[in-house]
């Protein structure tokens, strides 16, 4: 065979097109990065766009935030996990332009799973994940309760309100020193706490936090997992019918358009 | 070429499940004078050349900022070895 130019492979995009066919509810616009290796930010935007608010796709080498109102550091395996989760991630020039804004205590940033990590690392979140203490990666509906209600995430949730989402991670062990610890609950500041057997041997059974200004929240287990009913956690109603997560995307928004931010 | 060796460990405060894991593997293959495991990380960063000491500076600013995380590591070593 004669040698021939091999045909150009169609090109996948690295970041999805989240603008297409979306009816957003409202003004709101919701930043979602993707970092090579990131696993669930499809579902993120999906989530955001459920919940009533435009997604908008942003790319980890990028360092514009755009008109954003709020960001989401999505789950996955950033960078493969190598060295430490989140620790090549955080020093991305996109993480630079988010710590930056976050810091000013305005910018209302998710991290999720390896959102969360990536977070620690940089500072912008207390403690650190390790290793889970069973040493297995763990994949199963967790039960939660929300402990803050305060935050720009968790505004539309009760005081104490249990719900199911989906748990998946190997690194999901919160640790910080005794000092971290005393201070996150005595400002209340640990948003989630896990229910029933702790999944990972988290300290205090954590299972997110925030900052002291309570516009970054950080948690291990997928809210926007359980967003649509057939696809989340299974619940009273039916299997897979859980669709507790939706509210944290539902709180943003709300937070958003009530504070003229997103008007 | 020279190498600088980074070694990072977990802080004797945090748990080391991998560690512990080790642990308890080593008696069953006949290995029964080790009462603990501790596993850290260890780098080899090659330089062309030689080494001076703004390069070992370098070194020990990544072997803090990036190879280990202050929460829950310590850089334990930062030293020059020769030739491999």
């Amino acid at each position: 065979m004669s040698p021939q130019t091999p045909p150009t492979p169609a090109e996948t995009p690295l970041i999805g097109d989240y603008a297409e066919s979306s009816a957003a509810l409202t003004g709101a616009r919701i930043g979602v990065v993707t970092f090579p290796g990131t696993l669930d930010d499809r579902d993120a935007a999906r989530a955001v766009r459920l919940a009533g608010g435009t997604a908008v796709a942003l790319w980890h080498a990028d360092d514009d935030l755009g008109d954003v109102d709020a960001v989401i550091v999505p789950g996955g395996f950033s960078y493969g996990d190598y060295l430490r989760a989140g620790a090549i991630s955080r020093f991305a020039p996109m993480m630079t332009s988010i710590a930056r804004e976050a810091q000013t205590g305005t910018l209302p940033v998710l991290g999720i799973c390896n959102g969360f990590q990536i977070l620690t690392e940089a500072h912008l979140l207390p403690g650190s994940m390790i290793r889970n203490d069973h040493l297995k990666f763990r994949c199963a509906d967790q039960v939660l309760r929300v402990e803050n209600t305060s935050t720009a995430w968790t505004s539309q949730y009760t005081d104490d309100e249990l719900i199911t989402v989906v748990l998946k991670n190997q690194d999901g062990r919160y640790v910080a020193d005794e000092e971290t610890l005393t201070r996150l609950e005595e400002e209340g500041r640990v948003v989630f706490r896990y229910v029933g057997s702790n999944p990972n041997g988290s300290r205090n059974d954590i299972a997110g936090i925030t900052n002291a200004a309570g516009n970054i929240v950080g948690l291990m287990p997928h809210p926007e997992h359980a967003v649509e009913a057939g696809y989340g956690p299974d619940d009273a109603v039916g299997m897979r019918a859980g669709t507790d997560g939706l509210t944290v995307f539902t709180s943003v928004i709300s937070s958003l358009t009530s504070s003229g931010a997103a008007l | 070429m020279p190498r600088i060796v980074v070694e990072v460990m977990p802080k004797p405060e945090i748990l080391d499940p991998q560690g512990k894991a080790i642990a308890s593997a080593l008696p069953h293959l006949g290995f029964d004078g080790f009462s603990g495991v501790r596993q850290g990380r260890r780098f080899e960063l090659t330089v062309e050349g030689e080494v001076t000491e703004g390069i070992l500076e370098q070194a020990r600013r990544a072997a803090e900022d990036l190879l280990s995380n202050p929460v829950i590591e310590d850089v334990v070593d930062v030293r020059v070895e020769g030739d491999a």
